[in-house]
């Protein structure tokens, strides 16, 4: 029966040549494979995958269609929810939503969902199915062309409203394109298709525009004649441990280091933004951003460590990236806290000093604390250290707008369908819970869309 | 796309431009500065505000050649335009938000090393403007380097020259033409010094000794602007601040220079490898 064939294995790019170029990791599935695959699915009666999927994208509807080999049907499908397929195809952390709630995971291997999104989102890319509503002539502001700002801004311009996109820096896709590496998420190939596709529904994209600082939201608002405003600003500002010695040359954010590498493509010989790796890097942090800055130094012909407090186990990053950066050569540093960067007599970085650590009592969260294991402090010497400790959301907006309450830890305070403190502004996505995925944020975009509606009609 | 207006080289390799930018002229304030992107290839590059113009529209950039990047926006001619033209950046001048009564007791020295002449004109223009005595010295190593003379003469009260071969004005350096001036009774309650970090280091030395509180702007490495990457942090009294989003602006006494010198050459090596192979594209057809 269905069941009994086993997960259609994915291609990929043989790890010792991928250590040394930019080119995507994963090739993905054919359109044999994909039928194969989707041929797996069950069709629950009450699908779990849908309700575990932040944008409730009808996943076996979808599959069903590539089972027939309806690729286009299966993309038309998608559409009503996602506007960036070929986007959370290749980033949803799908182990712990769609897949991880499959039933066919239970005893086996879950369907390969997003290798089908993805395949569905290649195989068509370009030929848009999504269509608008009459234009209704009211204006709405988006901040931020990231992943909530994109997902917002669809919604909103599929209704008919007239959505203009205000984006900071002179390119759209906020972390997809800034933060993502070209060999987890290409630009050219993929991501300038899907946000191409978000301005044939009629958004605007301005870029080069920073609201709280080239306009505010209150003049967009009173002078400019939007009805309403999204904010989708993301969690850009990076965090540092407070060391000592974090600010010798050679310590470097992870938003830096991949901002250069990334947006202003630092890895290519003919674009003019310097990049620093040097021979050895260690990379701190867990997550799945310490796993991209490590894989991108690697790649600039580093040795590269990640330096980790916990334990493998506990690596926030997903298991498919630990897995490729493991398999490409990092080398993997757990239960270690760095304490202090010690420098040179020119104030380059020398070595990163740090202190062994085991694992005690769970705390709230339920991950057990790392502690300190007195007297266990060591030297790695390193080139080059990059911090990827999380990220906050940056305060230009609140701070420039009047009436927008935040959290103590600077998040916007919005209610479930992402209305904030102040009549007719709305938020979601990294700016409202601080850092997380991607497709969270497009989640909280499209919630906010549907509220905005629904306050514009009163 | 960000059309140049006109564009004049002020010395050999000091080029000023004005630039049609409506939403930042129209936001811009003395003290805060913007990022140009050449074109696509290009580095995103902060620049100071040297003036702006908001029913024209208008910002002025003025740019020294030091490497590829600022070879390329020199290169560009009226009628071309940037790629990407993006601020106002950083928090404006302390002046601007101080009272009236405040402001009436102040005695400003506006202190401008070499560049550092540009964004020094619009504060002392705010200043000249609102009624605040403002004198300006300008220093530079010679006198074919010296820019905003003539303009500077409109918006202060006494300007005073230096270069340090005396090809022009006082010979010396802007530390000494401080020194000078205060001995001859000429009295401040602010210095605002902006030029190189060197510069500024020793000017803050000379005013702490002359018991003149001291800003600083500093211009430090920069990538989005916006505090999203952290490369322009500095020291200012024992703690990390972003210089893009709290500054440029910072008490000059509190900086720790020789770290903010340090990591403004960070790049050093890498630039130097792109100075050797880049080939400026620019201006010679397409």
């Amino acid at each position: 029966m269905a069941n009994r064939i086993p997960r259609v294995a994915v291609r990929e790019q043989d790890p010792q040549v991928r250590a040394k170029n930019f080119e995507e990791v994963c090739y993905g599935y054919n359109r044999e494979e994909a039928m194969l695959e989707a041929s797996r699915c069950l069709h629950c009666k009450n699908p779990r995958c849908v309700g575990s999927c932040p944008v409730n994208i009808q996943i076996p509807e979808f599959i069903a269609k590539v089972a027939e080999g309806d690729i286009k049907g299966a993309a038309a499908i998608i559409a009503e929810d996602s506007s960036l397929p070929a986007v959370c195809g290749r980033v949803c952390p799908q182990e712990t939503q769609c897949e991880g709630s499959c039933v066919l995971g239970v005893k086996g291997e879950p369907v390969a969902i997003g290798k089908l999104e993805r395949f569905v989102a290649d195989e068509t890319i370009g030929q848009a199915s999504a269509t608008c509503a009459p234009a209704n002539g009211i204006k709405v502001a988006v901040v931020g062309s990231g992943p909530a700002g994109l997902a917002c801004a669809s919604d909103l311009a599929k209704w008919g409203y007239d959505v203009t996109i205000f984006e900071a820096l002179h390119k759209a896709g906020g972390v997809l394109e800034y933060g993502i590496p070209e060999f987890r998420l290409p630009k050219d190939k993929v991501l300038k298709h899907e946000i191409e596709e978000v301005r044939r529904l009629g958004v605007k994209i301005e870029t080069d525009v920073i609201i709280g600082k080239t306009v505010t939201i209150d003049s967009l608002m009173d002078e400019e004649g939007f009805k309403a405003v999204f904010v989708g600003s993301g969690a850009g500002l990076p965090k540092f441990m407070g060391i000592p010695g974090e600010n010798l040359c050679g310590v470097f954010s992870a938003n830096e280091f991949l901002t250069r590498n990334n947006l202003m493509k630092a890895w290519r010989e003919d674009y003019l933004t310097p990049i620093h790796a040097g021979k050895k890097v260690c990379v701190v942090g867990g997550g799945n951003v310490a796993m991209d800055a490590a894989r991108t130094a690697l790649r600039l012909g580093a040795e590269v460590h990640i330096v980790y407090r916990r334990t493998e186990a506990e690596l926030p990053a997903r298991k498919e990236e630990v897995h490729h950066a493991a398999e490409e050569g990092i080398i993997f540093d757990m239960l270690t806290n760095p304490v202090e960067v010690l420098g040179d007599e020119k104030g380059w970085v020398r070595a990163l000093r740090c202190i062994k650590m085991e694992l005690g009592e769970p705390d709230e969260s339920g991950r057990r604390s790392p502690v300190a294991i007195p007297g266990s402090e060591f030297e790695i010497e390193t080139e080059t250290v990059i911090m990827a400790l999380g990220t906050s959301p940056n305060p230009l907006i609140s701070s420039t707008t009047k009436g927008l309450e935040i959290t103590r830890r600077g998040c916007l305070v919005a209610d479930e369908n992402g209305a904030t403190t102040r009549p007719g502004v709305f938020a979601g996505g990294d700016a409202v819970t601080g850092a997380a995925t991607v497709i969270l944020a497009m989640g909280a975009g499209r919630t906010a869309a549907k509220a905005i509606d629904e306050y514009l009609k009163k | 796309m960000f059309e140049i207006l006109t564009k004049e080289m002020l010395t050999p390799i000091i080029c000023r431009m004005k630039v049609s930018a409506p939403r930042l002229a129209a936001a811009a304030q003395p003290g805060e500065f913007l990022i140009v992107r050449a074109d696509e290839k290009g580095e995103r590059i902060p620049l100071t505000i040297s003036d702006f113009n908001r029913e024209e529209g208008t910002v002025t950039i003025v740019t020294q050649r030091i490497g590829a990047s600022t070879t390329d926006i020199i290169a560009y001619e009226a009628g071309e335009s940037f790629a990407d033209v993006v601020g106002p950046l950083g928090q404006p001048s302390e002046f601007i938000k101080m009272a009236p009564e405040e402001l009436a007791k102040q005695r400003y020295i506006l202190i401008a090393g070499g560049l550092g002449t540009a964004p020094v004109y619009p504060q002392a223009k705010w200043l000249k403007e609102h009624g605040v005595p403002v004198d300006v010295i300008i220093g530079a190593k010679t006198k074919d380097l010296l820019i905003y003379v003539d303009e500077m003469k409109e918006v202060c009260d006494n300007l005073f020259v230096c270069t340090d071969d005396g090809s022009y004005g006082f010979k010396g350096m802007g530390t000494n033409m401080l020194e000078h001036v205060v001995s001859e009774g000429h009295s401040y309650t602010q210095a605002v010094i902006i030029g190189p970090m060197i510069m500024m280091k020793f000017t803050t030395l000379t005013c702490k000794k002359l018991g003149i509180p001291a800003i600083v702007s500093l211009n430090t490495l920069m990538v989005d602007g916006t505090g999203m990457c952290g490369a322009c942090r500095v020291s200012v009294g024992g703690k990390t601040r972003f210089a893009c989003v709290e500054g440029p602006e910072f008490d000059g006494y509190e900086v720790d220079f020789d770290e903010a010198m340090r990591r403004q050459g960070q790049y050093k090596a890498e630039e130097a490898q792109t100075n050797e192979k880049h080939v400026c594209k620019i201006g010679r057809g397409q």
